[in-house]
């Protein structure tokens, strides 16, 4: 029946990739004829994480949208006017890599992205473990690299010249708790200076609580009981009780879900609960948390990277997820808006380099100076330390009121009154 | 003094929550000398069938046990008929990996049915917590506490005051004089599985109320299960009750006085000491 021999079909094939290889050629010369400005970005668009690469790549895309038309009512970088203003008004073009959320094939496609489509920067790659690699790549052809959304505070430790990191890391979520209590002390006269933490006992609660350690030590709290346990516990009331017998006025806690309602129902037989109860995760996951425990789950004070609900206090949030609302029919989440972040800082960068040449990209990304009014996100601006880390990244903190997560912090962008101290109990 | 006192109490409602999870596994192990480490999977499909009732059908965690109960004593039975019965005379590995394939199969199936999510009862009958000596217990915790008392006392007046309890003590001692006497072992055996499972399945009924179930929630009881049979002594049904209070109050005692990260460091520890010096078990005879 098949009329294809062997020697036809390697024929065949060969004349395909060749002529495959020649069209990716010429599209990669044609962009740079035309004008384009070719930006690689490595995500895991198909797999188990395919559905938020995708979430992302619509994110990237919208601010690459934003930066090519002309939306000058958006008080973004790069909104006002067409294109890179300084290179003659040329476009963005995106070139999309599935790294299938695997960190070999992210780093290879990292690579294929730099030596065929001669990308002039990469965007990428969700998962610390891919971007991880696929910086590699970045780092060993010397062209920046910039990560929006991943968390793991390794990647900006690594001494790497080309990374930069837009979004938080692991320890800046700590930080959030400790600015946030200074700034109630200061503010609402509190009186918080004993602070009680309880973890789980791997590298999560472990690092998390370790953190805590040192930030209670900058701003001169007391620790007045440090727990762990093993997840998932078979009952917390031994640690529940020292944490009750020394007093402290505030708990961190780093969490898992089962933990978290464990801890709920715990405190509740306890008849007791600090001023404030802050958690890194657990009692964040939607909505599995709230539909265990119901009302007893309230006033607890999750952090957050992004939160529509800052809207209320930054419009901007509100007309850039409109636009988004538009394309895609749903809400931005909290991944999207930092890779949408990301993608406006780095064509800022290459704005201001006035050139492609990775070098002055890179230049342009250490000069950076975004501030937080044209941001989306609540951060008080993009600004990088020598790692490459941007050290105005942060979060924002919610609390659980009236089932649902209410942004509170900072106060600036709140939606809701943070209550602090919580009523007790039997008042509620 | 009011901390240690709360301590105790906690104590005491944990150790016999523990023992009520131990009790099926010791009743199973002292028949038949098979050590099943499915055991606190058949805890998790307990809560499991205890919260969808709840959440679907609003049945109160305590009107589940007479729903739940004979489905898990057919469920026990059933394992024992087409899974244990196989490998009664097979060498001890291989009946571990047998319990322990078990242990995956029944894990995994809910993951497959309910996937890993959390779920819990939050509104029942049994909320809130009562005062004893100035120290609060949750009313669940008490309950549940009550219910394993209960259990202990059932159990041990089925083997000691009836017919088919006699019996069942007679084929756990020698299965061929029992089967010489006319004693239907085969049956014996299944009953014992019935009733060994079905009392597990009681104890996720009484853990329901304040305890979340997830398909991996098993992880947090096997252990102490097995420390509180190896406690008390190997096989005897009362040796649970004991195991179970001792590492109750081991653990809350000792974790909360001195501290709670290290609290199964304390149970375990004591747990080696034991196999050391009385292997037998607090209760055991030496043999």
């Amino acid at each position: 029946m098949s009329r294809i021999t062997r020697r036809r079909f390697l024929r065949y094939s060969g004349a395909g990739l060749a002529s495959l290889a020649l069209t990716d050629q010429l599209a990669a010369a044609l962009a740079a004829q035309e004008g384009q400005v070719t930006v690689g970005a490595v995500y895991p668009l198909t797999g188990g994480l395919a559905r938020i690469g995708v979430a992302i790549r619509q994110g990237i895309e919208l601010a690459a949208e934003i930066v090519n038309s002309n939306m000058s009512d958006l008080t973004l970088p790069l909104a006002a006017g067409t294109g890179l203003p300084r290179l003659g008004s040329r476009p963005i073009r995106l070139v999309w890599a599935d790294t299938r959320g695997d960190p070999a094939t992210g780093r290879a496609e990292a690579e294929r992205l730099i030596d065929r489509e001669r990308v002039v920067a990469l965007i990428g790659a969700y998962q610390s473990a891919v971007t991880a690699t696929a910086s590699l790549a970045a780092e060993a052809k010397g062209i920046p690299f910039l990560n929006p959304e991943s968390s793991s505070p390794r990647l900006t430790d690594r001494g790497f010249k080309w990374f930069f990191r837009t979004g938080p890391h692991d320890i800046t979520f700590t930080k959030l708790f400790f600015d946030m209590m200074e700034e109630l002390k200061q503010r609402r006269g509190a009186r918080i200076s004993r602070i009680a933490l309880l973890s789980e006992d791997t590298e999560f609660g472990a690092t998390a609580a370790g953190v805590a350690k040192g930030y209670a030590e900058i701003h001169k709290y007391t620790i007045a009981a440090n727990e762990y346990y093993t997840s998932p516990p078979s009952s917390l009331t031994a640690e529940l009780l020292r944490i009750r017998a020394a007093n402290p006025d505030a708990i961190i806690g780093a969490n898992y879900l089962v933990d978290a309602v464990m801890i709920v129902r715990t405190l509740k037989e306890m008849r007791w609960f600090p001023q404030g109860f802050m958690v890194h995760a657990g009692f964040t996951t939607v909505p599995d948390f709230l539909s265990t425990v119901g009302r007893d789950g309230f006033y607890f004070l999750p952090r957050a990277p992004w939160a529509l609900g800052m809207g209320k206090g930054k419009p901007l949030v509100s007309r850039v997820n409109e636009l988004y609302k538009k394309k895609h029919g749903s809400d931005m989440d909290e991944v999207n808006a930092r890779a949408f972040t990301g993608m406006l800082t780095l064509a800022d960068a290459i704005n201001r380099a006035g050139s492609t040449a990775p070098a002055a990209i890179a230049g342009a990304l250490r000069e950076t100076n975004i501030p937080g009014s044209q941001l989306i996100m609540p951060w008080q601006g993009i600004e990088f330390d020598n790692k490459g880390q941007n050290r105005h990244a942060a979060g924002v903190l919610t609390q659980i009121l009236d089932n649902d997560y209410k942004v509170v912090w900072p106060f600036d962008v709140a939606e809701s009154q943070l209550v602090w101290p919580v009523p007790p109990w039997d008042r509620r | 003094m009011e901390l240690f006192l709360q301590a105790a109490v906690n104590g005491v409602v944990l150790g016999l929550v523990y023992a009520l999870i131990a009790l099926g596994l010791s009743f199973i192990w002292g028949v038949m000398d098979v050590v099943n480490l499915a055991h606190a999977e058949f805890l998790m499909l307990s809560m499991y069938a205890t919260y969808w009732l709840w959440a679907l059908g609003r049945i109160e965690p305590a009107l589940a046990v007479p729903i739940v109960l004979p489905l898990f004593f057919v469920f026990g039975w059933l394992t024992y008929r087409l899974l244990i019965r196989h490998i009664l005379r097979a060498s001890t590995a291989a009946q571990i990996f047998a319990t322990f394939g078990l242990l995956f199969v029944l894990r995994y199936s809910a993951f497959a049915a309910f996937g890993p999510n959390v779920y819990g009862i939050w509104q029942q009958g049994l909320g809130g917590s009562v005062s004893i000596l100035g120290t609060f217990i949750a009313t669940a915790r008490l309950v549940a506490a009550g219910v394993a008392l209960a259990a202990f006392g059932v159990l041990w007046l089925f083997l000691q005051r009836t017919k088919p309890g006699k019996a069942l003590q007679a084929a756990a001692q020698d299965r061929t004089v029992a089967l010489a006497l006319g004693i239907p072992v085969e049956r014996m055996f299944a009953l014992a599985w019935g009733i060994g499972i079905s009392s597990v399945a009681l104890a996720g009924i009484a853990l329901s109320p304040f305890y979340q179930v997830s398909p991996t929630i098993g992880d947090a009881f096997l252990l102490i299960a097995f420390a509180s049979v190896v406690l008390g002594g190997f096989g005897r049904v009362d040796g649970a009750l004991v195991g179970g209070l001792a590492i109750g109050l081991l653990e809350s005692i000792l974790g909360t006085l001195i501290s709670p990260t290290f609290k199964l460091l304390f149970v375990f520890g004591i747990f080696v000491l034991m196999l050391l010096f009385r292997p037998e078990g607090l209760l055991g005879q030496a043999r």
